[in-house]
């Protein structure tokens, strides 16, 4: 049974322009994702492709102006808003991007302890902080005294001690240096082999290859394609979906060679399917509506030419 | 840690050296910028001295009285004159109350530190629980009312406000006195406390009616903008919400600000009560300085204007100090 099970799922938001005028921006279509226990998944898109709206979704903490609809099932259940205040923190936890998701005037000893719920804080506090070589100092230091990599020890530390089963970690690598990247992928390497499922929201798909199970391709807020990793080889041959294809090969180490064109803005959607306005193969029929996920060996697509 | 703890006493001196210097230039400024105005003003120094007596005064009298006071020497020589007299302590003697400035702001100083003190107190409170109330239910009928009754209060006129309780609650309702600081008629020896604050409670409260709604206004922003922080992001994130949210994070990262403002509002208040002891007739600074300023008394106004400055200035110096004290970023600043 998936831990994690994702359908349909979109989300929009209600903005007033002009007065009263109201304007829906849709930032999440129809978009899918399914995992399982012992997994990860990397989660890869460029920015605003909706990745950060997925985890915030999943936790319900998307700000009060958004629409959802869709269904997202957490062990085998419907997780309505409800459950998922019940959940979040203790059995679904997030790894966040940067220092600032700290409290600047909280010690950090004190925000690793408040994300223990069924344990003796102090002690579990002190046993992580041993554990990912944290300096027993820091305890009573505050956020801007720590170095990048420290910070991203801590952060990885609270979803640690919450007990989650679920992880889900927005950016976790942008803006350290490659040591500090390979120890915060080997943390999360280490909580699936642990059986919890990873969730690792990124917009680097080379450190995403080095960890994950799963590589989830996101354009323009949904789910292009949902391959498994040892699928990326080559000139990107087995990959079922075009814009999955331009990414691999458009990689330093491949070909480097850049798509054409942008994604589209949340408000300027077309259509049919979101990548046809960029694809080569394009057709016709392209441009008349959205495709519907479909599996082709082992992975997931979004495309009707898929094979 | 004893490392950093002298660095830190280091830099809270150097701090405070600072702070010093700043002051007696700012004194000094407003020293020099008050003499200038009032120099250049209609004020004529012995016609204010003396009175209604003045037809009785002859030409020559004046001039005596002049060249007594040294009206007759240079401008620039005057203010220095009068300058080494206020560094030395001597801020002259007040011409309506024919007593020395500096126990004139002594006596009137109290009184109205009582009725600031009062209203400081409790337009903070207020103002904060109705801040953090309205931020926490932002956009739900208790903000929307929390918000009007600011809005019309921040544009209320403090002698507006006065005169409406003076009216409900002293004439109609007869539940306090009209005005004054105590009963008249009573020999001050007679008078208790009860008498002093029965008569501070009207002109408390219209400073603190009006003090609240700058307070309230404020700390909803900041607490807006704190919850809509990461960190608040993360900390929902984290399962927490309601109460132990705003305990945990936005009561911590909303009173360092708030702290501030309530020090940085001592001029408000000082203009506040100005405006409320004359409503009021309460005998505090406030009305001390629109008699100086009406009558023509010099000494007593610089006085005033003097000590203005330095309670202004005495609030501000606590609110930066307090930051530095609680604010464990800028605690370490210099030793990280």
């Amino acid at each position: 049974m998936p831990i994690l099970e994702v359908q349909d799922l979109s989300v929009s938001f209600v903005q007033y322009t002009k007065g009263l005028r109201q304007k829906k921006v849709q930032a999440i279509t129809s978009l899918d994702i399914t995992m399982h226990e012992g997994e990860i998944l990397a989660v890869v898109g460029s920015s605003g492709s909706g990745k950060s709206l997925l985890a915030h979704a999943i936790l319900g903490i998307l700000p009060s102006n958004a629409r959802v609809s869709g269904t997202i099932n957490y062990s085998g259940d419907e997780l309505t808003p409800v459950r998922q205040a019940s959940l979040r923190g203790r059995e679904i936890a997030l790894v966040p991007q940067s220092v600032n998701y700290l409290d600047p005037l909280m010690s950090v000893g004190a925000q690793v302890r408040t994300s223990v719920h069924n344990d003796n804080p102090v002690e579990v506090q002190k046993k992580i902080f041993e554990r990912y070589h944290l300096d027993p100092d820091l305890d009573k230091k505050y956020p801007f005294q720590l170095s990048g990599g420290m910070a991203r020890r801590t952060l990885v530390s609270m979803a640690m001690v919450s007990g989650a089963k679920l992880i889900i970690a927005d950016e976790p690598t942008p803006g350290l240096d490659s040591i500090v990247i390979k120890e915060a992928l080997s943390n999360f390497r280490e909580l699936a082999d642990h059986g919890c499922a990873v969730m690792m929201i990124t917009h680097d798909l080379g450190s995403a290859l080095q960890i994950a199970d799963k590589i989830a391709i996101f354009y323009a807020g949904t789910t292009v394609e949902v391959a498994p990793v040892k699928d990326f080889f080559g000139r990107g041959e087995k990959l079922r979906h075009p814009y999955t294809k331009a990414l691999w090969r458009a990689l330093p180490q491949n070909e480097f060679v850049p798509i054409p064109g942008s994604q589209p803005l949340p408000n300027t959607l077309p259509s049919g399917c979101l990548f046809e306005p960029r694809c080569e193969t394009a057709t016709r029929e392209c441009s008349l509506k959205q495709p519907k996920i479909q599996e082709i060996r082992g992975g997931m697509v979004r495309c009707i030419h898929a094979t | 840690m004893n490392r950093l703890k002298g660095e830190f006493s280091k830099s809270l001196l150097t701090f405070l050296v600072m702070k010093g210097i700043r002051m007696v230039s700012l004194l000094f400024a407003i020293c020099l910028v008050s003499f200038i105005l009032v120099k250049s003003s209609p004020i004529d120094p012995i016609q204010a001295y003396v009175g209604a007596d003045m037809m009785r005064v002859s030409p020559e009298q004046r001039e005596n009285i002049a060249e007594y006071w040294g009206l007759d020497k240079p401008a620039i020589e005057q203010f220095f004159h009068w300058g080494s007299a206020v560094a030395g302590g001597d801020l002259g003697t007040s011409m309506i109350f024919r007593q020395p400035v500096a126990d004139i702001i002594h006596e009137r100083f109290f009184s109205s530190l009582a009725l600031m003190s009062t209203a400081w107190v409790l337009s903070g409170i207020f103002g904060f629980a109705m801040g953090v109330v309205a931020a926490m239910k932002k956009d739900t009928w208790v903000d929307q009312f929390i918000k009007w009754y600011c809005y019309t209060l921040a544009s209320t006129p403090t002698f507006w406000m006065g005169l409406l309780l003076l009216m409900i609650f002293a004439v109609w309702l007869g539940w306090f006195p009209v005005g004054m600081g105590v009963p008249v008629g009573v020999i001050a020896e007679d008078v208790t406390i009860g008498d002093r604050v029965l008569h501070l409670i009207l002109p408390a409260l219209t400073l603190s009616i009006i003090g609240v709604a700058n307070i309230a206004l404020h700390t909803r922003q900041k607490l807006i903008d704190v919850l809509a922080s990461d960190y608040v992001l993360f900390a929902k994130a984290r399962g927490e919400r309601g109460f132990i949210l705003f305990w945990r994070h936005g009561l911590r990262n909303i009173a360092l600000p708030a702290v501030t403002l309530q020090f940085a509002s001592f001029s408000e208040l000082f203009g506040g009560a100005i405006l409320a002891e004359q409503v009021f007739s309460y005998p505090g600074l406030g009305e001390a300085t629109v008699e100086a300023g009406l009558r023509g008394d010099v000494p007593l106004l610089l006085g005033l204007v003097l000590f203005s400055a330095l309670f202004v200035f005495a609030g501000n110096l606590i609110a930066d100090l307090i930051y530095r004290v609680i604010d464990p970023r800028m605690k370490g600043a210099k030793s990280v």
